[in-house]
């Protein structure tokens, strides 16, 4: 979604496309002060600066959460859309379809995806639809004052004390089963990683899903949570040392060989992954849920670019055949048949 | 056969139509009821059309009702062609030829028979026969399709066309019209042709030498179908999206709207592709539930396509809280409801209009929805235009509420006609537009009709972005809790509905040929059946009513002053609970005490002696009245 036109003017303070950071960002939060979903908001506004994306060109979709409230807060010069409780996955499905030339950013939450949206969030997995989509994790319903969401981990604890006994939902594990291309986690406070992976979405072509652990620090940051703000930091376990480097910067050559994988997109960008101790390769889908479903045995809280399919296939404006021009779009002569026509489904009726 | 189509007997003994009842002793001409009872999937609906399309090619107008079960296989279904010159086509209760294949139904659909019925059944079912009061043709069907269809597989289908070919004999249909129709049915399987003509012969060749002629019910060629199509709603229904310019169409499979989305399609794979590129000009998306098709719809329309989706009532359910986002952040959208029995499963192959007064407030909150109504397969493609058009212009949602018995049956029609006027793109502000006005909100009422401006995403201009959200927003769409801004608000979009009486499909009145001051309202599919009422009542009974068929809501300025100017005005529905009726009265409570209500709620389509059982009544209790 980036262009390649080159900025008018260049100083330091702008993008390619001659835009200042200042450009993307939004409406003044209205969050608990220290809330993770505020820098995610922040990494959110850089990595759309970074890859110089048209800040006209947005489509801000959410359901109904304090995650879902960030669209107000970035890419303010863009339309937003804070829709209802889950259905971010198939309004955006709807407004990509009629307008494929947006890029798309979705954000919720937890609750938000893993419980009443989780079948439209798996449907739009399904159908590649290409869209960045952010999942705020925190284990709680911020918005309705903190009661366990269904990715809370096993064991973890309330405020109250009170122990969920259930199994967590693993967004990135069904985002792989349901053919997803691009899958990463994260932590709202591993700034580096996180903007390096948001990148990496934007210049992704297909769905591309990054469950952020984001700690809720009203109702979720307490001892006995795994999704504090302690928690997190204590125990992230990255799988590699993520940098961004885009379609028009030449890579630079000061790794070890074997030491580095490199990921290219769609729009040429890459990936540049330096392994740390271990030897995963995000490009075997087997790989990746093998890794998730031990992290879940084990209880670790690994962050990273989780999968990324070697050959990315047809996102979903391709499966549709559609016309090159945005549907919406479209002038009234593609969009009526001639007169004529009527004429012969009449004949065809008779 | 009176018993499942639902009846009571003491619903047919109080059967007041001396008119009908005359009629059936003296031969009568192109007006008569065929009915065929058959075993579902049995491929006998290939037959039916054949026989309904022979009758047509005479040039006599007939109605069909599909009566089938929710199954995919083996029960009893039912096909009914009503052949009238004078155009009454709607359903009627009693069989004049009754065709018996199905052993499942055929003790009580003999039962059900009333004296005198013409019978072709199957000599294999003639065990079943246990009355002495039937005129029965009793036809060996198995010896005669083993002569025709030598392939043992194919019997089951082609027996059905031999059936066609005795009927036509007895009901002296031509069997060159009978052979035109056959041609039509398998112009898409040439080898199916020869096969089923010679077995229509067999059947006819069988009649001439094993049934005398009779002259009850006869169907004599005419002039009265030139020009006329036959076709589903559903069909009709999904080329008025086509041409209404659909963008995006998003769907989950539900009796009995499945079908639209069918058609769509393949009406649009043929003529809504680039004829250059070959590429699409449209989404239709199979969503994985309706929560999820509406989410599409809205979605789609908030991007600025033209947006729809088909369901019926357990779907609209489902849209609901999308309904009311639609309706206050003011996204285009369509929703077309074929209506059936509810509510969950209900009787989801059986025809209703029940979700009237759901579907005009769905959702929660303060929600007054714009419903238009066809009333036959020319207006469900007209309908489709105008919800895709209105939409645009009052961006809101907009239904269409269709039927069952509408979407899913063949009927007769006027041709349909190519659209006259450009798609209506609504009020959208491009950054040319932006650049000359000096503040853009996006929820202000600037013109006076209550409909605002708005942009759409991707408008490249510093005024063009706005936030799109259901909670409260003030005029500028900025997020706002003052009580000022959210009743401010409620007050507009009310002011809107108010535009929108103005703009929907007016009401069409037909004048009682006497002065009267009683008025009947039908809307949908009942129209045909009440004015073959009126008809009727006029001619047998010399009582007299204006009529008006109700097309849209809310209710027109005419509709209004059409009840303000009537003493009382029966108001015919397929639903229990009067739902337009309460509707009506809760908007215009001076005009309340005017409605009496007719209502059927059996599932079956409604006919017209039900409605005149039900005015007689209800007349009578007024006169009664001091
Ligand atoms: C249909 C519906 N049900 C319930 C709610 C109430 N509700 C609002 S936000 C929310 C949960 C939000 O949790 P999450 O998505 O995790 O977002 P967070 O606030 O934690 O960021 C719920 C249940 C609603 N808005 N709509
Ligand atoms: S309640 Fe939790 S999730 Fe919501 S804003 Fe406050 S800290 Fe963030
Ligand atoms: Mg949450």
């Amino acid at each position: 979604m980036s262009t390649q036109q080159p900025a008018p003017t260049r100083s330091p303070a702008t993008n390619r496309i001659g835009y200042e950071q200042n450009v993307y960002k939004g409406a003044t939060s209205t969050l608990c002060a220290g809330c993770g979903h505020d820098s995610i908001t922040a990494q959110l506004v850089r990595a759309l600066w970074e890859c110089n994306v048209d800040p006209y060109g947005i489509a801000k979709m959410s359901g109904i959460g304090c995650s879902s409230k960030t669209t107000a807060y970035f890419a303010s010069l863009s339309h937003g859309f804070n829709g209802v409780h889950g259905r971010a996955a198939a309004i955006a499905t709807g407004s990509f379809v009629a307008n494929r030339k947006l890029l798309h950013v979705a954000v919720s939450g937890d609750g938000d995806t893993a419980s009443i949206g989780l079948g439209n969030f798996l449907h739009m997995v399904r159908r590649n639809v290409p869209i960045v989509y952010v999942i705020e994790n925190n284990g709680v319903y911020g918005l309705t004052k903190g009661q366990f969401s269904a990715t809370a981990d096993k064991g973890s604890t309330l405020k109250d004390g009170l122990r969920n006994d259930l199994e967590p939902v693993d967004c990135c594990a069904l985002a792989i089963e349901m053919g997803c291309e691009y899958v990463a986690r994260s932590f709202s406070g591993d700034v580096k990683q996180l903007v390096a992976l948001l990148k990496g979405a934007i210049a992704h072509r297909g769905t591309a899903v990054i469950d952020v652990v984001s700690p809720c620090v009203t109702f979720n940051n307490h001892e006995g949570s795994t999704k504090s703000l302690k928690f997190a930091r204590e125990h992230e376990e990255p799988l590699h040392e993520i940098g961004f480097v885009p379609y028009y910067e030449e890579i630079r050559v000061d790794y070890e060989p074997g030491t580095v994988q490199e990921i290219i997109l769609h729009d040429g960008s890459r990936l540049v992954l330096k392994k740390l101790g271990n030897d995963y390769d995000p490009t075997s889908r087997e790989a990746a849920l093998v890794l998730l479903e031990q992290a879940r045995r084990e209880k670790h809280f690994i962050t990273g670019l989780i999968y990324r399919a070697p050959e990315p296939s047809p996102a979903f404006d391709e499966q549709l055949e559609l016309v090159e021009t945005p549907l919406a779009h479209l002038p009234d002569e593609f969009l009526r048949p001639n007169p004529e026509v009527v004429e012969q489904l009449n004949q065809l009726w008779r | 056969m009176d018993d499942h189509l639902g009846l009571s007997s003491q619903q047919q003994a109080t059967l007041p139509v001396g008119a009908i009842a005359e009629e059936r002793n003296v031969p009568r001409v192109n007006d008569l009821v065929i009915c065929v009872a058959t075993s579902n999937g049995t491929g006998s609906i290939s037959a039916n059309l054949v026989l309904a399309r022979s009758i047509l090619q005479m040039g006599v107008p007939i109605g069909t009702k599909n009566l089938f079960p929710s199954n995919i296989q083996g029960l009893p279904t039912w096909f009914t062609i009503r052949v009238n010159e004078q155009g009454w086509v709607a359903n009627r209760r009693d069989v004049d030829l009754f065709v018996a294949m199905n052993r499942e139904s055929v003790f009580e659909d003999l039962a059900g028979l009333r004296p005198g019925t013409l019978v072709v059944l199957n000599a294999e079912l003639a065990d079943a026969l246990q009355r002495d009061d039937l005129i029965v043709y009793t036809v060996p069907f198995t010896q005669l399709v083993g002569d025709v269809c030598p392939e043992p597989k194919l019997r089951r289908l082609v027996v059905n066309m031999i059936y066609v070919g005795v009927v036509a004999v007895v009901l002296g249909i031509e069997l060159e019209e009978v052979e035109a129709a056959i041609e039509k049915q398998f112009a898409q399987k040439p080898k199916a042709i020869e096969l089923n003509k010679s077995a229509a012969r067999a059947g006819a060749q069988w009649a001439r030498e094993h049934i005398p002629p009779q002259d009850f019910v006869r169907i004599e060629r005419r002039n009265l179908t030139t020009n006329k199509i036959f076709v589903e709603g559903n069909t009709a229904s999904a080329a008025g999206l086509m041409f209404g310019g659909i963008q995006v169409f998003a769907w989950y499979p539900i009796t009995p709207s499945s079908s639209l989305a069918e058609a769509l399609t393949d009406l649009m794979a043929t003529w809504r592709r680039d004829p250059v590129t070959g590429k699409a000009t449209y989404a239709i998306i199979q969503a994985e539930d309706e929560l999820a098709a509406m989410g599409m719809v809205v979605g789609a329309g908030w991007a600025g396509a033209r947006a729809a989706t088909a369901t019926s009532g357990p779907g609209i359910s489902l849209m609901a809280e999308l309904a009311g986002l639609s309706y206050f952040t003011e996204i285009p959208a369509v929703i077309i409801d074929v209506q059936r029995v509810g509510p969950s499963t209900g009787l989801p192959t059986r025809t209703s209009q029940g979700d009237m007064l759901k579907a005009y407030h769905l959702s929660h909150g303060d929600c007054k929805h714009v419903l238009l109504i066809p009333a036959n397969p020319k207006e469900a493609f007209e309908f489709s235009m105008t919800a895709l058009d209105l939409a645009q212009r009052l961006q809101t949602l907009v239904f269409v509420m269709s039927d069952l018995d509408l979407g899913m049956n063949y009927w007769l029609s006027d041709p349909l006609e190519p659209p006259t006027q450009p798609l209506d793109r609504g009020k959208v502000l491009t950054a040319e537009e932006l650049d000359q006005i000096t503040e853009f909100a996006r929820y202000r009422d600037v013109d006076g009709d209550a409909i605002p401006y708005r942009t759409l995403p991707g408008t490249r201009h510093p005024r063009a972005p706005f936030f799109t959200q259901g909670a409260g927003h003030d005029d500028r769409a900025k997020r706002s809790e003052k009580p000022e801004d959210w009743a401010g608000n409620l007050e507009r979009l009310a002011r809107k509905h108010e535009t929108a009486r103005t703009l929907v499909p007016e009401s069409l009145v037909e004048l009682a040929t006497k002065p009267t001051r009683v008025g009947v309202i039908a809307y949908g599919t009942s129209d045909l059946p009440t004015r073959e009422a009126l008809a009727r009542l006029a001619t047998a009974h010399e009582w007299h009513a204006d009529y008006l068929r109700l097309r849209a809501l809310p209710a027109t300025a005419k509709t209004v002053e059409f009840i303000e100017q009537h003493d009382r005005v029966y108001l015919v529905e397929q639903n229990r609970d009067a739902q337009v009726a309460a509707i009506l009265r809760a908007e215009h409570p001076h005009i309340a005490s005017r409605i009496r209500s007719i209502l059927h709620f059996n599932g079956q389509p409604l006919d017209a002696a039900t409605v005149i059982e039900q005015l007689l009544t209800l007349e009578e209790s007024e006169e009664e009245q001091p």
